[in-house]
Protein backbone atom coordinates (compact mmCIF):
# COMPACT_ATOMS: atom_id res chain seq x y z
CA UNK A 1 0.00 0.00 0.00
CA UNK A 2 2.72 2.31 0.28
CA UNK A 3 3.54 2.35 -3.58
CA UNK A 4 -0.09 3.35 -4.64
CA UNK A 5 1.16 5.10 -7.54
CA UNK A 6 2.72 2.74 -9.35
CA UNK A 7 0.22 0.03 -9.36
CA UNK A 8 -2.85 0.16 -12.58
CA UNK A 9 -6.27 0.03 -10.22
CA UNK A 10 -8.06 0.52 -13.34
CA UNK A 11 -7.72 -2.64 -14.79
CA UNK A 12 -9.08 -6.31 -13.71
CA UNK A 13 -5.02 -7.73 -13.89
CA UNK A 14 -3.79 -4.85 -12.08
CA UNK A 15 -6.11 -4.80 -9.33
CA UNK A 16 -6.15 -8.70 -8.65
CA UNK A 17 -2.10 -8.65 -8.96
CA UNK A 18 -2.12 -5.41 -6.22
CA UNK A 19 -4.74 -7.19 -4.25
CA UNK A 20 -2.54 -10.48 -3.85
CA UNK A 21 0.35 -7.82 -2.69
CA UNK A 22 -1.96 -6.53 0.06
CA UNK A 23 -2.77 -3.36 -1.61
CA UNK A 24 -5.85 -2.31 0.20
CA UNK A 25 -6.98 0.80 -1.49
CA UNK A 26 -7.12 -2.33 -4.56
CA UNK A 27 -9.31 -3.78 -2.30
CA UNK A 28 -11.79 -1.12 -1.54
CA UNK A 29 -11.62 -0.58 -5.38
CA UNK A 30 -12.79 -3.89 -5.80
CA UNK A 31 -15.41 -3.91 -3.63
CA UNK A 32 -17.18 -0.89 -4.85
CA UNK A 33 -17.52 -2.31 -8.53
CA UNK A 34 -19.17 -5.32 -7.14
CA UNK A 35 -21.36 -2.87 -5.32
CA UNK A 36 -21.96 -0.82 -8.57
CA UNK A 37 -22.06 -4.36 -10.44
CA UNK A 38 -19.51 -2.50 -13.25
CA UNK A 39 -18.47 -4.16 -15.81
CA UNK A 40 -15.43 -5.47 -14.36
CA UNK A 41 -17.73 -6.98 -11.40
CA UNK A 42 -17.79 -10.40 -12.94
CA UNK A 43 -14.35 -10.99 -14.55
CA UNK A 44 -13.57 -9.64 -10.86
CA UNK A 45 -15.47 -12.25 -9.65
CA UNK A 46 -13.99 -14.76 -11.95
CA UNK A 47 -10.30 -14.01 -10.67
CA UNK A 48 -10.97 -13.70 -7.33
CA UNK A 49 -13.09 -16.88 -6.26
CA UNK A 50 -10.62 -19.96 -6.73
CA UNK A 51 -8.31 -18.08 -4.46
CA UNK A 52 -11.18 -17.77 -1.84
CA UNK A 53 -12.63 -20.41 0.72
CA UNK A 54 -10.04 -19.72 4.25
CA UNK A 55 -11.86 -17.76 5.84
CA UNK A 56 -14.03 -18.66 8.61
CA UNK A 57 -17.22 -16.48 7.79
CA UNK A 58 -19.22 -14.85 11.36
CA UNK A 59 -22.57 -13.48 10.98
CA UNK A 60 -23.89 -11.58 13.45
CA UNK A 61 -27.59 -10.46 13.13
CA UNK A 62 -30.14 -9.15 16.00
CA UNK A 63 -32.36 -6.40 16.57
CA UNK A 64 -31.65 -2.73 16.06
CA UNK A 65 -30.46 -1.52 19.99
CA UNK A 66 -28.58 -4.83 20.82
CA UNK A 67 -25.18 -3.41 20.39
CA UNK A 68 -24.51 -5.33 17.25
CA UNK A 69 -21.70 -2.73 16.24
CA UNK A 70 -20.29 -2.87 19.72
CA UNK A 71 -19.94 -6.76 19.85
CA UNK A 72 -18.01 -6.47 16.71
CA UNK A 73 -15.59 -3.79 17.88
CA UNK A 74 -14.88 -5.75 20.95
CA UNK A 75 -14.68 -9.61 18.98
CA UNK A 76 -12.40 -7.91 16.42
CA UNK A 77 -10.34 -6.91 19.00
CA UNK A 78 -9.70 -10.41 20.43
CA UNK A 79 -9.33 -11.82 17.14
CA UNK A 80 -6.25 -9.27 16.96
CA UNK A 81 -4.84 -10.42 20.03
CA UNK A 82 -4.75 -13.94 18.84
CA UNK A 83 -2.81 -12.76 15.53
CA UNK A 84 -5.80 -13.20 13.31
CA UNK A 85 -6.63 -10.61 10.68
CA UNK A 86 -10.06 -9.69 10.27
CA UNK A 87 -12.26 -8.48 7.55
CA UNK A 88 -15.73 -6.38 8.70
CA UNK A 89 -18.78 -5.76 6.53
CA UNK A 90 -21.45 -3.43 8.44
CA UNK A 91 -24.79 -2.96 6.68
CA UNK A 92 -27.34 -0.36 7.27
CA UNK A 93 -30.43 0.26 5.35
CA UNK A 94 -30.93 2.78 2.62
CA UNK A 95 -33.55 5.34 2.46
CA UNK A 96 -37.05 3.76 0.64
CA UNK A 97 -37.24 7.86 -0.08
CA UNK A 98 -34.28 8.97 -1.26
CA UNK A 99 -32.03 5.94 -1.88
CA UNK A 100 -28.94 7.55 0.30
CA UNK A 101 -27.80 6.19 3.34
CA UNK A 102 -26.87 6.87 6.64
CA UNK A 103 -23.98 4.37 7.48
CA UNK A 104 -22.86 4.78 10.87
CA UNK A 105 -21.40 1.45 12.34
CA UNK A 106 -18.01 3.25 12.25
CA UNK A 107 -18.20 5.00 15.00
CA UNK A 108 -18.49 2.33 17.34
CA UNK A 109 -15.50 0.58 16.06
CA UNK A 110 -12.47 3.21 16.29
CA UNK A 111 -11.13 1.34 18.56
CA UNK A 112 -9.58 -0.49 15.13
CA UNK A 113 -8.71 1.99 13.32
CA UNK A 114 -5.35 2.10 12.49
CA UNK A 115 -4.75 -1.20 12.37
CA UNK A 116 -3.62 -2.88 9.02
CA UNK A 117 -4.90 -6.17 10.28
CA UNK A 118 -8.49 -5.11 9.89
CA UNK A 119 -10.37 -3.77 6.87
CA UNK A 120 -13.87 -2.76 7.85
CA UNK A 121 -16.45 -1.84 5.18
CA UNK A 122 -19.97 -0.13 5.23
CA UNK A 123 -22.30 -1.32 2.70
CA UNK A 124 -25.98 0.38 2.03
CA UNK A 125 -29.16 -2.10 1.66
CA UNK A 126 -29.87 -0.15 -1.46
CA UNK A 127 -33.16 -1.74 -1.92
CA UNK A 128 -32.76 -4.10 -5.08
CA UNK A 129 -34.87 -7.30 -4.15
CA UNK A 130 -32.48 -10.35 -3.52
CA UNK A 131 -29.51 -8.16 -4.86
CA UNK A 132 -28.44 -7.08 -1.55
CA UNK A 133 -27.63 -10.91 -0.11
CA UNK A 134 -26.11 -11.62 -3.43
CA UNK A 135 -24.08 -8.43 -3.33
CA UNK A 136 -22.77 -9.00 0.36
CA UNK A 137 -21.85 -12.46 -0.34
CA UNK A 138 -19.68 -11.29 -3.18
CA UNK A 139 -18.31 -8.68 -1.21
CA UNK A 140 -17.47 -11.55 1.70
CA UNK A 141 -15.88 -13.45 -0.95
CA UNK A 142 -13.52 -10.50 -1.94
CA UNK A 143 -12.78 -10.36 1.55
CA UNK A 144 -11.96 -14.24 2.09
CA UNK A 145 -9.93 -14.02 -1.34
CA UNK A 146 -7.87 -10.75 0.22
CA UNK A 147 -6.58 -13.29 3.13
CA UNK A 148 -8.38 -12.20 6.07
CA UNK A 149 -8.97 -15.20 8.26
CA UNK A 150 -12.01 -14.03 9.81
CA UNK A 151 -14.51 -12.22 8.08
CA UNK A 152 -17.27 -10.63 10.20
CA UNK A 153 -20.80 -9.36 8.75
CA UNK A 154 -23.15 -7.48 10.68
CA UNK A 155 -26.92 -7.08 9.14
CA UNK A 156 -29.17 -4.77 9.73
CA UNK A 157 -31.17 -6.60 11.94
CA UNK A 158 -34.49 -6.68 10.31
CA UNK A 159 -36.41 -8.71 7.48
CA UNK A 160 -36.30 -11.77 5.41
CA UNK A 161 -32.86 -10.75 3.77
CA UNK A 162 -31.01 -11.42 7.31
CA UNK A 163 -31.89 -14.96 7.11
CA UNK A 164 -30.20 -14.83 3.22
CA UNK A 165 -26.99 -13.30 4.32
CA UNK A 166 -26.64 -15.60 7.28
CA UNK A 167 -26.51 -18.20 5.08
CA UNK A 168 -23.55 -17.03 3.82
CA UNK A 169 -21.86 -17.20 7.33
CA UNK A 170 -20.70 -20.61 8.78
CA UNK A 171 -21.15 -19.25 12.07
CA UNK A 172 -24.23 -17.36 13.04
CA UNK A 173 -24.59 -15.04 16.27
CA UNK A 174 -27.67 -13.46 17.08
CA UNK A 175 -27.78 -11.36 19.57
CA UNK A 176 -30.17 -10.48 21.99
CA UNK A 177 -30.63 -7.69 25.06
CA UNK A 178 -32.54 -7.50 28.15
CA UNK A 179 -35.63 -5.00 28.36
CA UNK A 180 -36.23 -5.33 24.51
CA UNK A 181 -39.60 -6.52 23.92
CA UNK A 182 -40.90 -10.09 24.71
CA UNK A 183 -39.31 -12.67 22.86
CA UNK A 184 -42.37 -13.33 20.97
CA UNK A 185 -40.86 -10.63 18.76
CA UNK A 186 -37.90 -12.69 18.06
CA UNK A 187 -39.42 -15.89 17.37
CA UNK A 188 -41.76 -13.94 14.97
CA UNK A 189 -39.01 -12.12 13.02
CA UNK A 190 -37.58 -15.84 12.37
CA UNK A 191 -33.87 -15.29 13.63
CA UNK A 192 -34.02 -17.68 16.13
CA UNK A 193 -33.57 -21.00 13.59
CA UNK A 194 -30.95 -19.51 12.40
CA UNK A 195 -28.42 -19.26 15.53
CA UNK A 196 -25.27 -21.01 16.04
CA UNK A 197 -24.75 -18.98 19.30
CA UNK A 198 -26.21 -16.45 20.80
CA UNK A 199 -25.37 -13.38 22.63
CA UNK A 200 -27.09 -11.65 25.31
CA UNK A 201 -25.55 -8.12 25.08
CA UNK A 202 -26.07 -5.51 28.03
CA UNK A 203 -26.02 -8.40 30.46
CA UNK A 204 -25.40 -5.88 33.25
CA UNK A 205 -28.64 -4.49 32.83
CA UNK A 206 -31.59 -5.88 34.58
CA UNK A 207 -33.70 -8.54 32.82
CA UNK A 208 -30.71 -10.40 31.69
CA UNK A 209 -31.47 -13.89 33.60
CA UNK A 210 -35.02 -14.10 32.01
CA UNK A 211 -33.91 -13.14 29.00
CA UNK A 212 -31.18 -16.25 29.39
CA UNK A 213 -34.45 -18.10 30.30
CA UNK A 214 -36.37 -17.60 27.61
CA UNK A 215 -33.71 -18.33 25.03
CA UNK A 216 -33.20 -21.78 26.79
CA UNK A 217 -36.50 -22.43 27.26
CA UNK A 218 -37.29 -21.75 23.63
CA UNK A 219 -34.26 -23.91 22.37
CA UNK A 220 -35.05 -26.84 24.81
CA UNK A 221 -38.82 -27.00 22.77
CA UNK A 222 -37.29 -28.68 19.46
CA UNK A 223 -35.68 -31.66 19.37
CA UNK A 224 -32.01 -30.82 18.48
CA UNK A 225 -31.99 -33.12 15.11
CA UNK A 226 -35.22 -31.49 14.38
CA UNK A 227 -33.71 -28.13 14.98
CA UNK A 228 -30.38 -28.66 12.66
CA UNK A 229 -33.03 -29.84 9.32
CA UNK A 230 -35.06 -26.60 10.23
CA UNK A 231 -32.05 -24.99 10.19
CA UNK A 232 -30.34 -25.97 7.32
CA UNK A 233 -34.09 -26.62 5.48
CA UNK A 234 -34.58 -22.70 4.86
CA UNK A 235 -31.19 -22.64 2.67
CA UNK A 236 -32.33 -25.76 0.49
CA UNK A 237 -32.70 -24.57 -2.89
CA UNK A 238 -33.00 -28.28 -4.02
CA UNK A 239 -33.61 -31.59 -2.83
CA UNK A 240 -29.99 -33.06 -1.31
CA UNK A 241 -29.91 -36.37 0.07
CA UNK A 242 -26.62 -34.92 1.98
CA UNK A 243 -29.48 -33.45 4.44
CA UNK A 244 -30.11 -36.57 6.52
CA UNK A 245 -26.00 -36.81 7.03
CA UNK A 246 -25.97 -33.09 8.93
CA UNK A 247 -24.52 -33.25 11.65
CA UNK A 248 -25.68 -32.55 15.07
CA UNK A 249 -24.36 -32.33 18.60
CA UNK A 250 -23.78 -28.78 18.42
CA UNK A 251 -24.91 -27.42 21.99
CA UNK A 252 -25.83 -23.65 21.07
CA UNK A 253 -24.33 -21.34 23.73
CA UNK A 254 -25.53 -18.63 25.40
CA UNK A 255 -23.15 -16.01 26.13
CA UNK A 256 -23.37 -12.85 28.30
CA UNK A 257 -21.54 -10.23 27.12
CA UNK A 258 -21.22 -5.99 28.25
CA UNK A 259 -19.48 -5.24 24.68
CA UNK A 260 -18.86 -1.77 26.15
CA UNK A 261 -16.99 -3.12 28.63
CA UNK A 262 -15.39 -6.13 26.46
CA UNK A 263 -16.53 -8.83 29.12
CA UNK A 264 -17.67 -11.88 27.59
CA UNK A 265 -15.43 -11.55 24.40
CA UNK A 266 -13.26 -14.23 24.88
CA UNK A 267 -16.07 -16.37 25.62
CA UNK A 268 -17.47 -14.96 22.37
CA UNK A 269 -14.73 -15.66 20.55
CA UNK A 270 -14.07 -19.30 21.95
CA UNK A 271 -17.39 -20.40 21.27
CA UNK A 272 -16.98 -19.48 17.88
CA UNK A 273 -13.57 -21.05 17.34
CA UNK A 274 -15.60 -24.22 18.97
CA UNK A 275 -18.18 -23.97 16.26
CA UNK A 276 -15.76 -23.52 13.58
CA UNK A 277 -13.83 -26.67 15.18
CA UNK A 278 -17.25 -28.44 15.09
CA UNK A 279 -17.92 -28.06 11.24
CA UNK A 280 -14.59 -28.91 10.48
CA UNK A 281 -14.78 -32.53 12.46
CA UNK A 282 -18.19 -33.33 11.79
CA UNK A 283 -17.86 -31.98 7.88
CA UNK A 284 -20.40 -29.52 8.51
CA UNK A 285 -18.65 -26.74 6.62
CA UNK A 286 -18.39 -28.97 3.24
CA UNK A 287 -22.04 -28.98 3.50
CA UNK A 288 -23.17 -25.86 3.91
CA UNK A 289 -20.30 -24.76 1.53
CA UNK A 290 -22.54 -27.09 -0.60
CA UNK A 291 -25.79 -25.79 0.37
CA UNK A 292 -24.32 -22.03 -0.09
CA UNK A 293 -23.86 -23.42 -3.71
CA UNK A 294 -26.64 -24.59 -4.35
CA UNK A 295 -28.86 -21.59 -3.08
CA UNK A 296 -25.88 -18.83 -5.17
CA UNK A 297 -26.97 -20.99 -8.29
CA UNK A 298 -30.45 -21.30 -7.73
CA UNK A 299 -30.57 -17.24 -7.35
CA UNK A 300 -28.02 -16.14 -9.79
CA UNK A 301 -30.22 -18.72 -12.51
CA UNK A 302 -33.22 -16.98 -11.58
CA UNK A 303 -31.89 -13.63 -11.84
CA UNK A 304 -30.23 -14.65 -15.16
CA UNK A 305 -33.03 -16.27 -16.64
CA UNK A 306 -35.57 -13.01 -15.34
CA UNK A 307 -33.28 -10.87 -17.32
CA UNK A 308 -32.83 -12.72 -20.20
CA UNK A 309 -36.29 -13.27 -20.67
CA UNK A 310 -37.06 -9.30 -20.26
CA UNK A 311 -34.83 -8.46 -22.10
CA UNK A 312 -36.48 -10.33 -25.55
CA UNK A 313 -39.96 -9.15 -24.47
CA UNK A 314 -41.41 -6.39 -26.78
CA UNK A 315 -41.56 -3.29 -24.15
CA UNK A 316 -45.46 -2.73 -25.53
CA UNK A 317 -46.37 -6.13 -25.00
CA UNK A 318 -45.00 -5.78 -21.69
CA UNK A 319 -47.11 -2.94 -21.00
CA UNK A 320 -50.07 -4.47 -22.68
CA UNK A 321 -50.18 -7.28 -20.10
CA UNK A 322 -49.88 -5.23 -17.42
CA UNK A 323 -52.49 -3.29 -17.99
CA UNK A 324 -54.46 -6.10 -18.75
CA UNK A 325 -53.81 -7.88 -15.13
CA UNK A 326 -54.15 -4.20 -14.10
CA UNK A 327 -58.00 -4.09 -15.54
CA UNK A 328 -58.93 -7.44 -14.14
CA UNK A 329 -58.98 -8.81 -17.27
CA UNK A 330 -56.79 -11.32 -17.14
CA UNK A 331 -55.28 -13.00 -13.88
CA UNK A 332 -51.28 -12.67 -13.03
CA UNK A 333 -50.29 -16.32 -13.37
CA UNK A 334 -52.16 -15.97 -17.03
CA UNK A 335 -50.62 -13.21 -17.77
CA UNK A 336 -46.75 -14.78 -17.03
CA UNK A 337 -47.45 -17.62 -19.33
CA UNK A 338 -48.57 -15.12 -22.07
CA UNK A 339 -45.53 -13.57 -20.99
CA UNK A 340 -43.70 -16.90 -21.89
CA UNK A 341 -45.17 -18.30 -24.09
CA UNK A 342 -46.51 -15.21 -26.58
CA UNK A 343 -50.10 -14.37 -26.61
CA UNK B 1 -27.00 -1.53 -9.68
CA UNK B 2 -26.35 2.56 -10.15
CA UNK B 3 -23.03 4.06 -8.83
CA UNK B 4 -24.03 5.80 -5.53
CA UNK B 5 -21.71 8.65 -4.42
CA UNK B 6 -20.32 7.98 -1.50
CA UNK B 7 -19.31 10.67 1.74
CA UNK B 8 -16.96 10.56 4.37
CA UNK B 9 -18.28 12.93 7.35
CA UNK B 10 -15.89 12.80 10.03
CA UNK B 11 -14.70 15.24 12.96
CA UNK B 12 -10.95 15.52 13.39
CA UNK B 13 -9.00 16.97 16.29
CA UNK B 14 -11.03 17.69 20.04
CA UNK B 15 -14.43 19.78 19.74
CA UNK B 16 -16.91 17.59 20.44
CA UNK B 17 -20.10 19.60 18.72
CA UNK B 18 -21.39 17.11 15.88
CA UNK B 19 -24.30 18.29 15.67
CA UNK B 20 -23.81 20.09 12.54
CA UNK B 21 -21.79 16.85 11.14
CA UNK B 22 -24.63 15.15 11.63
CA UNK B 23 -27.37 17.61 10.25
CA UNK B 24 -25.00 17.77 7.34
CA UNK B 25 -24.57 13.57 6.82
CA UNK B 26 -28.40 13.07 7.22
CA UNK B 27 -29.33 16.11 4.33
CA UNK B 28 -26.75 14.46 2.03
CA UNK B 29 -28.43 10.97 3.03
CA UNK B 30 -31.69 12.32 2.06
CA UNK B 31 -30.06 13.85 -1.43
CA UNK B 32 -29.49 10.49 -2.07
CA UNK B 33 -26.44 9.76 -1.12
CA UNK B 34 -24.00 7.02 1.10
CA UNK B 35 -22.93 8.99 3.82
CA UNK B 36 -19.78 7.09 6.07
CA UNK B 37 -20.40 9.20 9.75
CA UNK B 38 -17.33 8.03 11.88
CA UNK B 39 -17.95 10.44 15.10
CA UNK B 40 -15.73 12.81 16.72
CA UNK B 41 -12.33 12.92 17.55
CA UNK B 42 -10.80 11.31 14.70
CA UNK B 43 -7.11 11.91 13.66
CA UNK B 44 -6.00 12.27 9.82
CA UNK B 45 -4.92 8.82 10.12
CA UNK B 46 -8.17 7.69 10.85
CA UNK B 47 -10.07 9.68 8.43
CA UNK B 48 -7.29 8.71 5.41
CA UNK B 49 -8.07 5.42 6.24
CA UNK B 50 -11.35 5.52 6.90
CA UNK B 51 -11.71 7.20 3.09
CA UNK B 52 -9.74 4.15 1.94
CA UNK B 53 -11.23 1.31 2.61
CA UNK B 54 -14.84 2.99 2.16
CA UNK B 55 -13.88 4.00 -1.50
CA UNK B 56 -15.81 7.43 -0.94
CA UNK B 57 -15.86 10.29 -3.73
CA UNK B 58 -15.78 12.88 -1.40
CA UNK B 59 -14.43 13.78 2.26
CA UNK B 60 -16.55 16.01 4.29
CA UNK B 61 -14.44 17.75 7.49
CA UNK B 62 -16.33 19.42 10.47
CA UNK B 63 -14.17 21.52 12.10
CA UNK B 64 -15.20 23.91 14.84
CA UNK B 65 -12.15 24.26 17.05
CA UNK B 66 -10.23 27.00 15.15
CA UNK B 67 -7.64 24.45 14.24
CA UNK B 68 -8.87 23.84 10.82
CA UNK B 69 -5.57 24.98 9.44
CA UNK B 70 -3.52 22.33 11.15
CA UNK B 71 -6.08 19.51 10.41
CA UNK B 72 -7.09 20.21 7.21
CA UNK B 73 -3.34 19.91 5.03
CA UNK B 74 -2.58 16.91 7.43
CA UNK B 75 -5.61 14.87 6.52
CA UNK B 76 -4.92 16.26 2.71
CA UNK B 77 -1.77 14.83 3.23
CA UNK B 78 -2.41 11.14 4.64
CA UNK B 79 -4.59 10.96 2.01
CA UNK B 80 -2.30 12.17 -0.87
CA UNK B 81 0.07 9.46 0.45
CA UNK B 82 -2.25 6.85 0.33
CA UNK B 83 -2.97 7.39 -3.45
CA UNK B 84 -6.04 9.66 -2.89
CA UNK B 85 -5.90 12.96 -4.54
CA UNK B 86 -8.56 12.31 -6.60
CA UNK B 87 -11.08 12.50 -3.86
CA UNK B 88 -13.04 15.56 -2.93
CA UNK B 89 -12.11 17.62 0.26
CA UNK B 90 -15.26 19.98 1.87
CA UNK B 91 -14.77 21.89 4.87
CA UNK B 92 -17.76 22.39 7.29
CA UNK B 93 -17.09 24.78 10.58
CA UNK B 94 -16.64 28.46 11.61
CA UNK B 95 -13.77 29.32 9.32
CA UNK B 96 -12.90 33.05 8.87
CA UNK B 97 -12.88 34.40 5.48
CA UNK B 98 -9.12 34.88 5.25
CA UNK B 99 -8.48 31.10 5.80
CA UNK B 100 -11.14 30.17 3.40
CA UNK B 101 -9.07 31.19 0.42
CA UNK B 102 -5.79 29.39 1.81
CA UNK B 103 -8.19 26.25 1.99
CA UNK B 104 -8.96 26.40 -1.25
CA UNK B 105 -5.64 27.43 -2.34
CA UNK B 106 -4.68 23.84 -0.47
CA UNK B 107 -6.64 21.99 -2.74
CA UNK B 108 -10.42 21.84 -1.16
CA UNK B 109 -13.36 22.42 -3.19
CA UNK B 110 -15.59 23.99 -0.60
CA UNK B 111 -15.84 25.89 2.86
CA UNK B 112 -19.21 25.99 4.35
CA UNK B 113 -19.93 28.30 7.24
CA UNK B 114 -22.96 27.93 9.65
CA UNK B 115 -26.31 28.53 7.53
CA UNK B 116 -25.63 27.12 4.43
CA UNK B 117 -28.30 25.35 2.26
CA UNK B 118 -28.01 21.62 1.91
CA UNK B 119 -28.23 22.16 -1.81
CA UNK B 120 -25.02 24.31 -2.27
CA UNK B 121 -23.47 21.48 -0.80
CA UNK B 122 -25.25 19.04 -3.37
CA UNK B 123 -24.71 21.61 -6.30
CA UNK B 124 -20.43 21.44 -5.06
CA UNK B 125 -20.25 17.59 -5.15
CA UNK B 126 -22.10 17.42 -8.22
CA UNK B 127 -20.20 19.76 -10.61
CA UNK B 128 -16.56 18.86 -8.88
CA UNK B 129 -17.42 15.35 -9.33
CA UNK B 130 -18.82 15.78 -13.08
CA UNK B 131 -15.65 17.87 -13.96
Amino acid sequence: MTMAKSVNLTTVEGLTAALAAGNRRALARIISHIENNTHLARPLLAQLYPRSGQAHIIGITGAPGTGKSTLVNVLARVFRQRGLTVGIIAIDPTSPFSGGALLGDRVRMRDLAGDSGVFIRSMATRGSLGGLAQATADVIMVLDAAGFDRVIIETVGVGQSEVEIASTAYTTIVVEAPGLGDEVQAIKAGILEIADIFAVNKADRDGVDRTVMALKMMLNLGSPERFQVMHHGRMLAIDLPEVNALPTGWELPIIKTVATQGSGAEELADAIEAHRQFLAESGGRALRDRLRAATELRMILRDTLLEAQLAHLEPSFLEAVVDSVAQRQVDPYTAVQQLIHGA
Amino acid sequence: MERKIRVLVAKPGLDGHDRGAKIIARALRDSGYEVIYTGIRQTPEMIAEAALQEDVDVVGLSILSGAHMALVPRVMDKMKEMGMSDVLMLVGGIIPDEDVQALMDLGVTGVFGPGTLTHEIVSTIEQALAA
